[in-house]
């Protein structure tokens, strides 16, 4: 009996630990749970509030921890809609991922950079390492300091797609693990050049274009400027109830509005926005 | 049941309770991280110099030197100031003063480490890459700020242990006629040798699992380091880092890496425990 009740509390502890050790998040009762990237998470966040202001009796809560946390979480359930800023991998592949709006990456460097304008090759050979020296580019004789997103990130993926190709980014560059924290180097580098979402460039770090491309929202439609990478909604299958009603709502054109106003990109036939993105 | 009976119990089921969460994370990590290590290969695991996970890529062997180096320069920074503290705290001033800095030392060790992280970012890295060139981002950087943070450890422990040593070393030394001084580096500091000791390895184990911090000044380059300019990342930074978005192998990869310094700390932490113990022997 004493040993009975001693095993038992031990299993207790036990499957309390596993429970808190246990990866994911735990479902929120009564809601939509939104789960994943944290490129993503801002946007759902206001989208999630703008849904909520208009039915009023609905709960969606929005959480970052990463593209794979949330796809994660999907796949074990502890979420119904995950986000994520990469395509899905092939072990992923039986899930469904829906683009709900596209987001442009931006090459930035240090605001008092004299430097405007970089080829596609010439981004290739400085992630590289191949270009070492600002001079290389017309600039001082300073060494460059490349700045890069971590393994596994959506904008460094996209990133090394859309430009790098087969390259590798150089071992030396340094990584920073978000977009907010690559600006933050770049702007007080001037050595420095990273890359981040053109809806996070402010005017503390200058977006170089692209082959004489500027990165605006007019280019990045009209498809002349292509370094564009889709956010994704994934879910485990169809969505049905609320987080259909979500999805839709997004899809509807007053949610792209709404993404557009944050400096994303719809490829949807949508009103022109008047400004450009600058936050 | 008696009251004692069940106070015995709720005490023995807290004390099982932190062992079993321990044997837990230990299985946990173990479970994910040793398939990876077993389908890399060990050695290219660890010697292994490309990271490139996306790639199938797995070596840590850059950050096994990364968190070397910031360890070592966290020592020679954090040893020498933290043992003269610790001397000056307990044979140089009325004890008094030394009751009134003992708190502000603990307090120290009481700040977040994401502060000296946000302070090491805004002061120290700036000040390196302007006077000194670089990034900035460096193991420079990152020993000075881990120099600091393990102060606390090294200060408290080997106050401890000098306090511990028995009057009559000092009063015998002196009475031989032996200075102050004298008497504090021949006599009293190679006494606490065991305590010192175990604290600067406790500090050791400090600045190895130090990763917010390390992870704001460090600049997380996975090459190995050629000076002590040029960024690095240690083997929490690693962890920390990528976990956001790791997944399959690469999360795989990261528990192995956990593994790794699970062997690591283990390490430290026995030897300190065997170093004391002989001290007090």
């Amino acid at each position: 009996m004493k040993r009975g009740k001693r095993s038992r509390w031990i299993y207790g502890v036990g499957i309390l630990l596993l429970a808190v050790l246990l990866p994911g998040c735990q479902r929120q009762h009564g809601g939509l749970s939104v789960v994943g990237s944290t490129s993503v998470e801002p946007f759902a966040g206001a989208l999630a509030e703008e849904y909520m202001n208009q039915h009023s009796r609905e709960k969606i809560f929005v959480q970052g921890g990463g593209s794979s946390a949330g796809i994660q979480a999907v796949r074990t359930g502890a979420a119904e809609v995950g986000m994520s800023s990469r395509n899905l991998m092939d072990s992923e592949k039986d899930l469904i991922a829906v683009p709900i709006i596209y987001d442009a990456i931006a090459v930035i460097v240090h605001r008092d950079n004299p430097l405007n304008d970089l080829t596609l090759n010439q981004i290739r050979k400085i992630f590289s390492a191949e270009i070492t020296r600002w001079s290389e580019l017309g600039g001082k004789n300073h060494p460059l300091t490349l700045v890069t997103r971590e393994e596994g990130s959506g904008t460094r993926e996209a990133f090394q797609k859309l430009i790098m190709g087969k390259k590798e980014i150089s071992l030396g560059a340094l990584v920073q693990d978000s977009n907010g924290a690559i600006r933050q180097v770049v702007a007080d580098d001037r050595n420095a050049i990273g890359y981040i979402s053109l809806g996070l460039v402010n005017d503390r770090v200058k977006a170089l274009k692209i082959g004489g491309i500027e990165p605006n929202i007019e280019n990045i439609q009209h498809h002349r400027y292509k370094i564009v990478r889709p956010f994704l909604f994934v879910f485990k299958s169809n969505p049905q109830g609320l987080a259909k009603d979500f999805l839709d709502y997004i899809l509807s054109p007053a949610g792209q509005k709404l993404l557009v106003q944050e400096g994303l990109i719809s490829m949807n036939p949508i009103p022109e926005p008047k400004k450009e993105a600058r936050r | 049941m008696s009251k004692e009976k069940i106070l015995e119990k709720s005490f023995l089921l807290i004390a099982l309770s932190s062992i079993s969460i321990l044997a837990l994370i230990a299985f946990f990590i173990f479970q994910q991280g040793i398939p990876l290590i077993w389908k890399v290969g060990l050695n290219s695991f660890l010697l292994g110099d490309r990271w490139f996970p996306s790639k199938e890529s797995f070596g840590i062997f850059p950050m096994i030197v990364g968190s070397f180096w910031v360890t070592l320069g966290s020592l020679i920074v954090g040893v020498p100031l933290g043992v003269a503290c610790a001397v000056f705290l307990c044979e140089l001033i009325p004890p008094t003063i030394a009751m009134i800095l003992r708190p502000m030392i603990q307090l120290l060790g009481a700040i977040p480490s994401v502060i000296y992280g946000f302070w090491g970012l805004i002061v120290l890295v700036p000040l390196i890459r302007n006077s000194l060139g670089g990034p900035g981002l460096s193991i420079l950087a990152g020993s000075l700020v881990l120099g600091i943070m393990i102060l606390p450890t090294i200060i408290s422990i080997s106050e401890d242990s000098l306090r511990a040593l028995p009057r009559t070393y000092k009063e015998g030394a002196l009475s031989l006629g032996a200075t102050h001084w004298q008497t504090i580096w021949r006599v009293l500091l190679p006494a606490a040798r065991s305590g010192i000791v175990a604290s600067i390895i406790l500090g050791m184990g400090r600045a190895i699992g130090e990763t917010m911090a390390m992870i704001m000044i460090l600049g997380n380059a996975t090459q190995l380091p050629n000076s002590i300019l040029s960024s690095a990342r240690t083997l929490t930074t690693n962890i920390g880092i990528e976990m956001g978005y790791a997944s399959g192998d690469h999360r795989q990869a990261l528990f192995a890496t956990g593994v790794v310094l699970f062997f690591i700390i283990m390490g430290l932490n026995s030897l300190a425990l065997i170093i004391s113990r002989k001290g007090r022997a």
